[in-house]
């Protein structure tokens, strides 16, 4: 219960074509995450999925059925949306209980389900409530439980942390982590958050400009990024990219390093450089340096660092850890 | 309002002027309320004058109250009133939210042709409407008035709610698609309380010149049975003589069934139900 298959979608709004040919296979369980910068249609594959909006072209098939022409409320899925969307006039039961109601679903039912996904929730004592008389978190949580009511086929989020401030959305996030290994439901959920994506995600699933970038495992991400695109993308802060040339390194075009794969040193190395700015963050340091051979990079130590601006340092980096990509921005393996 | 932002002179010089335009304003229905309780010859004597031992008289009242069916009148004003602003908002809001929730071909073309009313004015086409209720016998019925005022007020209603149901969250209404609810429900059931402000004010705003109107009423239903308190008070005005104390005191008495629809309706205009729904 809960594969989902996605063959060449394609979605154009008037001559401009958002979604450009998506082939993705998600298995019964996974956590699927969509992540890309703004405006990638990662947000557009979602509705498709969900049948909010069509697709100018393609097939999708839920458990093996074709649903390009079933309603939204017929595909067996729930979806939870960055502003909530709770209904303002129904109390938080029966914002949860009415999908089911719709449905048809007998009164005992509809009890029930609802009084095992608001225990789930912890959200018991605010059953009776309106929706403008909760928090941002309970209303987040309210949200999830009218879609964990709903027993669906396939969860799907759509930002549903980014209107919520720093502390409660870490917390949400343990709750969904916890929440799908529980259900063991299928998930797909979209992100511009690439902690979100590594911390939850079974897969990820990178996008850009309508296009998949890279499909993987996290670590598979940050470890074997496919072209220059995901290695950017993915780790924070960014890979350093340094043009092959420099390096005299005639096989690629372009050189990546991870920010965490340098090392400093005040005495010798292979880069010699100034610093230009620093960040205290208590566990990581992170220093930005400019170098005469490399350029400008950014290089991450953990623990504390008394380094200063204007500081001669020399960088070496870890040369089993760096990354070539070709003209193309592909990966040269 | 902070102090710091407002200086004393300033909200002296706003006041001044709002009290200035409520006065200005006020000042005629307080001279037809006033005069309205008057004898004859106090009302040409001493116009501004409060009604005093000698010169009360409820004579104007029992003039209209005796003379003509003017709780017919009455009922029909507020029949077609009602009638009109249930269709203008109904079918207004039905428009508004088809333009501005689908996405079609010539929507923004239909959207102005829906909303080129405004511009002009339906009396243009009052001969064109008279022959038309003449051909299908509506004539002398307060259907034919209904259907003139829906037509009216339509135009302004799709114009004001289009741009509120805009503000509607797209998510809320995807929601409730995906919760199973039909188009029809979304559209009763979360969009029309998240606008009902903005209905109300197209009811206000619908809703006056209906009742004030003389125009329509004297074409298209001037019969005993169809007539509207305006049309009613016309019979105390004759071209030689015009009885001013009936005339004073059908109008005083037409202002409060108004006001009353007013309250109703300006009660809604403050209160606002979306905090809640989406951030």
């Amino acid at each position: 219960m809960g594969s989902l298959r996605l063959r060449n979608i394609r979605k154009a709004f008037g001559a401009h074509e958002v979604l450009k040919g998506i082939d993705l296979d998600v298995k019964d369980g996974e956590f699927v995450i969509f992540v890309g910068p703004s405006g990638c249609g990662k947000s557009t594959l979602l509705r498709v999925i969900a049948g909010l909006e069509d697709a100018t072209s393609g097939s999708i098939d839920i458990d093996g059925q074709e649903v390009a022409t079933v309603p939204p409320a017929k595909r067996g899925i729930a979806m939870v949306f960055q502003s909530y969307a709770l209904y303002p006039h129904l109390t938080v039961k029966d914002n949860m209980g009415l999908g089911l109601k719709q449905a048809g679903a007998d009164k005992a039912d509809i009890e029930k389900r609802v009084a095992k996904a608001s225990a789930m929730l912890s959200l018991d004592p605010y059953l009776a409530r309106r929706p403008a008389e909760l928090s941002g978190g309970q209303r987040q949580r309210v949200a999830i439980g009218r879609a964990i009511v709903r027993e669906p086929k396939l969860f799907l989020f759509d930002e549903p942390l980014s209107n919520l401030d720093a502390a409660l959305r870490v917390q949400t996030r343990l709750e969904i982590a916890k929440l799908h290994r529980e259900l063991k439901a299928t998930m797909i959920y979209v992100t511009h958050d690439q902690v979100e994506a590594m911390t939850l995600a079974d897969k990820i699933v990178v996008l850009s400009a309508g296009a998949i970038e890279q499909v993987g495992s996290p670590m598979e991400l940050y470890n074997r990024p496919a072209n220059l695109f995901v290695a950017g993308f993915i780790g924070s802060p960014g890979m350093n990219f340094i043009e092959a040339e420099r390096l005299g390194d005639p096989g690629a075009k372009t050189l990546g390093i991870r920010p965490e794969h340098i090392t400093l040193s005040r005495e010798a190395g292979e880069w010699q450089g100034k610093v230009v700015h620093v960040e205290h963050l208590g566990a990581d340091t992170i220093v930005y340096m400019e170098t005469e051979k490399a350029g400008l990079l950014t290089v991450r130590l953990f623990g504390e660092h008394p380094f200063h601006p204007d500081d001669v340092v020399y960088a070496s980096p870890d040369r089993s850890l760096m990354h070539r990509f070709d003209a193309d921005g592909k990966a040269i393996r | 309002m902070s102090k710091a932002r407002t200086s004393h002179l300033r909200s002296a010089s706003v006041h001044l002027a709002l009290g200035a335009y409520t006065l200005i304003a006020l000042f005629p229905v307080f001279l037809t309320i006033v005069n309205s309780f008057k004898n004859r010859n106090a009302i040409f004597r001493a116009p501004l004058q409060l009604p005093g031992p000698e010169s009360f008289s409820l004579i104007g009242y029992q003039t209209v109250l005796k003379q003509g069916d003017f709780i017919g009148y009455f009922s029909n004003s507020l029949t077609v009133t009602c009638v009109s602003i249930f269709f203008v908002l109904l079918f207004g809001a039905m428009a508004a939210f088809a333009l501005s929730e689908y996405r079609f071909k010539g929507n923004t073309l239909m959207g102005l042709y829906l909303s080129l009313g405004i511009m002009i004015p339906i009396r243009l086409g009052t001969v064109a409407i008279l022959q038309g209720m003449v051909a299908t016998g509506l004539v002398n019925t307060l259907t034919a008035l209904i259907l003139v005022y829906t037509a009216q007020g339509l135009p302004l209603a799709v114009f004001i709610l289009s741009e509120f149901m805009r503000t509607v969250s797209d998510d809320l209404k995807n929601a409730g698609r995906i919760d199973g609810l039909s188009e029809y429900a979304i559209f009763f059931r979360l969009v029309l309380p998240l606008v009902r402000p903005a209905m109300a004010t197209v009811a206000v705003f619908t809703m006056i010149p209906i009742w004030n109107d003389l125009w329509f009423p004297l074409i298209l239903a001037p019969a005993e049975a169809t007539k509207t308190v305006t049309l009613g008070s016309q019979v105390f005005i004759g071209q030689f003589v015009t009885d001013w104390n009936a005339v004073l005191s059908a109008l005083s008495l037409a202002i409060f069934p108004v006001l009353v629809l007013y309250m109703i309706f300006s009660r809604q205009l403050i209160r606002g139900i979306t905090s809640g729904a989406v951030k």
